[in-house]
């Protein structure tokens, strides 16, 4: 991708501000942590006294932690201390006409559409964006059936005694170095609630969420699926939401109760760096789903193709019996992107599943790792695992690095691991351009072929969404 | 003329394979190259489709009247230039008329004409693929991916009669299949002969030439053209063997 200038990036960092309303917009917190910033921020998002106490119990033990080891990473130290934790809306642009026609051209190529587009460049769409009566149509539909879809910060006004239920525990507040500071500081965020048996009328997106489709660098998430309920959740963006910011830190948490099945999927592409390595997201995520009940099915499926940095590992706690974990992953790097990205199943309960499926692959000067445990308790008796981990390189200067654990306490399981390395072969594209299409198309077509199995997996548009953007993210690769 | 080769060197990993090739080849017409192994068939029809690692060093290649030697591969694609590979490669996770269709259109779109969508394509490759007497399962597969070696020549057969070149170049189409399989191949190629197209039918073997009888017949000795003759001359190399070629051409065999 050629080079992203200074204005584009300020246009696309503007995404998240247009969702405030006018009155908190002049609320802004000036850079800097402490227990009065983050006092501030609950007083500002009118947070009751036990959600404050629970960040403020967070920040104490995050200030106790030391950042993690990476043990396949190179990045610079993050000043905490420099990071705005709430910041309101500067200038926005006021049409289509005043944005970077570059970044125009980008939305174009992936064919999002027009009312998108001034969304996601970050025009005031108020004026422009007619969607409002669909997202009140879907909210209805919603509600009829009794499936709460909201912002975290309405959650935790309007529905508070759920939250407080669940909050943290999936992934508690001291899990890790940047869960601990997220739940500190978490700005926004979804949340989902699917009451016992109802399948959930659509698939939940975050383009349908009312009000706050721009959450912050520290989002939360929070998907509950009580007996016998079924729902799917898209996150993320299909087109480039590029980014200066230099540090994102969220915290997904899935419940799923009895015979309840959710179904997670991801579309990445934060800001990656420009072609030299210059700037783009720490994207720091911990992502965690708990089967709680017995046969009940969590399954993530994501495309990374973004960020500087990835560092990844949506996981599955089996612990009711029988329940199945699954992960499809597909992670994309270029120019000097770095991913470490994988999975943890940790299999409790008795007769449980799970699949791994991971597709690497490495262009540029880009380091993709996989990394996954595979952890088999002592009582987790007839525990099955199945992982795949497949890997191509695109030229001569990436590097593909798997890096699989497992710890297995219950000699009843069976877990098995694949493993491929490959590159595009000469005699693969030599056939292609032999039939007309170009060396480019010609790429992007096999690394399509190479994720076929995962793309499967993604709803319909997604899956051509994913497809586009992994075009868009070779472009230059070869040549 | 459609295609005109002169005095043709070619180097592969920097051993000279072509020494020095003539051949001219007019719309309409059928040509077999027949040869011994390491004679330089299929160097000849890599270096026609413009695979790299192939280096002309001496001579040129005019294809209806451009340089064809300047051209990229996907640019003598879309020129009319088909390549049926020895060896065709798979290529995972690919849907067959996926591959197709993106080529097809690629092609289009370099030749300024309109693509095609997704229904009028599924239309052309059903049609193709019941003249081609073929299953139509085939369109539902991953491009070769577990294909048998059968089933892949059918598969570049098949590509050509959806692609429509003007110059078919088959690469021992014919190795490795059993009778009813050439029967087959032959039966596809035959229906895509016309007055436009010409064909270049690379073989070891006279068997495939029973099925598709050529207008020329040109042995391949040691990277020249030795021999030209009708398809009378395949017969006799059949009865006679190469060695036969090599005594009435004794200057060659001391090359």
């Amino acid at each position: 991708m050629a080079t992203q200038p200074e204005e584009l990036r300020s246009a696309l960092s503007r995404r998240y501000d247009a969702g405030f309303v006018t009155d908190i917009e002049s609320h802004s917190l000036p850079p800097g942590l402490d227990e009065d910033t983050i006092r501030a921020l609950s007083a500002i998002k009118e947070e009751p006294e036990w959600m404050t106490d629970w960040r403020l119990a967070a920040y104490r033990h995050w200030l106790k932690m030391t950042p993690p080891h990476w043990a396949h990473l190179k990045l610079s130290p993050i000043d905490f201390q420099a990071i705005s934790y709430y910041s309101a809306p500067k200038n926005k642009p006021k049409s289509l006409a005043e944005v970077d026609p570059k970044l125009l051209e980008t939305y174009d190529k992936l064919g999002v559409p027009l009312h998108e587009r001034a969304r996601l460049a970050g025009v005031a769409v108020d004026a422009v964006f007619d969607s409002v009566s669909v997202a009140n149509t879907a909210r209805d539909q919603l509600a009829k059936v009794g499936v709460i879809f909201c912002s975290m910060s309405e959650a935790i006004r309007e529905h508070g005694d759920l939250v407080r239920q669940y909050l943290g525990t999936v992934v508690p507040q001291g899990d890790n170095y940047f869960a601990a500071l997220n739940s500190a500081v978490f700005s926004d965020g979804s949340f989902v609630f699917i009451p016992k048996g109802v399948r959930c009328p659509m698939e939940l997106s975050t383009y349908f969420r009312i009000n706050a489709g721009h959450t912050g660098q520290f989002e939360r998430t929070l998907i509950i699926a009580e007996e016998d309920s079924v729902v799917s959740y898209l996150e993320g963006c299909t087109a480039p939401m590029r980014d200066d910011n230099q540090l994102h830190a969220a915290v997904v948490e899935l419940v799923a109760l009895e015979r309840a099945s959710i179904k997670y999927s991801t579309v990445q592409n934060w800001y990656p760096g420009d072609e030299n390595g210059k700037g783009g997201i720490y994207n720091f995520v911990t992502k965690r789903g708990e089967c709680r009940g017995d046969d009940s099915r969590i399954s993530w499926t994501q495309v990374e193709t973004g960020s500087a940095i990835t560092w990844k590992y949506p996981s599955c706690v089996l612990r009711g019996d029988r329940s199945v974990g699954e992960f499809h992953s597909v992670a994309l790097t270029h120019h000097y992107q770095q991913a470490d990205t994988g999975t943890k199943m940790i299999h409790i309960g008795r007769d449980t599943k799970s699949k791994i499926v991971s597709k690497g692959i490495s262009a540029g000067k880009s380091q993709n790792s996989y990394r996954g445990l595979v952890k088999v308790e002592k009582g987790a008796v007839n525990a099955r695992n199945h992982t795949r981990c497949d890997s191509i390189l695109i030229g001569k200067q990436c590097g593909s690095h798997t890096f699989p654990y497992m710890e297995i306490r219950n000699p009843t399981a069976i877990v098995e691991h694949e493993a491929t390395t490959s590159k595009i072969s000469d005699d693969q594209m030599f056939y292609c351009r032999s039939r007309g299409i170009s060396e480019e198309d010609a790429v992007s077509l096999i690394v399509d072929g190479f994720c076929k199995q995962v793309f499967r997996e993604l709803p319909m548009e997604f899956a051509v969404e994913a497809k586009k953007l992994l075009e868009v993210s070779l472009e230059g690769a070869i040549g | 003329m459609m295609l005109q080769i002169e005095n043709l060197h070619a180097r592969v990993a920097g051993k000279e394979i072509l020494k020095g090739l003539s051949l001219e080849v007019k719309p309409g017409e059928v040509h077999a190259i027949m040869g011994p192994n390491g004679a330089g068939k299929s160097t000849l029809g890599n270096v026609l489709a413009g695979r790299s690692g192939y280096e002309v060093t001496q001579g040129s290649v005019m294809f209806d009247g451009s340089n064809l030697l300047e051209m990229d591969p996907e640019a003598r694609a879309a020129a009319g230039l088909f390549l049926a590979f020895q060896y065709p490669v798979e290529i995972p996770g690919v849907n067959n008329t996926y591959f197709l269709r993106a080529a097809l259109n690629a092609q289009r779109k370099t030749r300024g004409e309109a693509e095609l969508d997704s229904v009028q394509f599924l239309k052309l490759v059903r049609e193709r693929i019941k003249e081609m007497g073929m299953t139509p399962d085939l369109l539902n597969r991953a491009v070769n991916e577990g294909f048998s070696g059968g089933e892949k020549k059918r598969n570049e057969v098949f590509q050509m009669a959806v692609l429509e070149p003007r110059l078919a170049i088959l690469d021992e189409t014919d190795s490795g299949l059993d009778i009813d399989a050439l029967k087959q191949v032959a039966a596809g190629v035959n229906a895509l002969r016309s007055p436009e197209r010409a064909f270049l039918v690379i073989t070891h073997y006279q068997r495939l030439l029973d099925y598709i009888v050529p207008d020329f017949v040109h042995v391949l000795a040691d990277g020249r053209i030795v021999e030209s003759g009708d398809a009378q001359l395949a017969r006799e190399l059949e009865a006679h063997g190469y060695a036969w070629v090599r005594e009435r051409t004794p200057a060659e065999a001391h090359a």
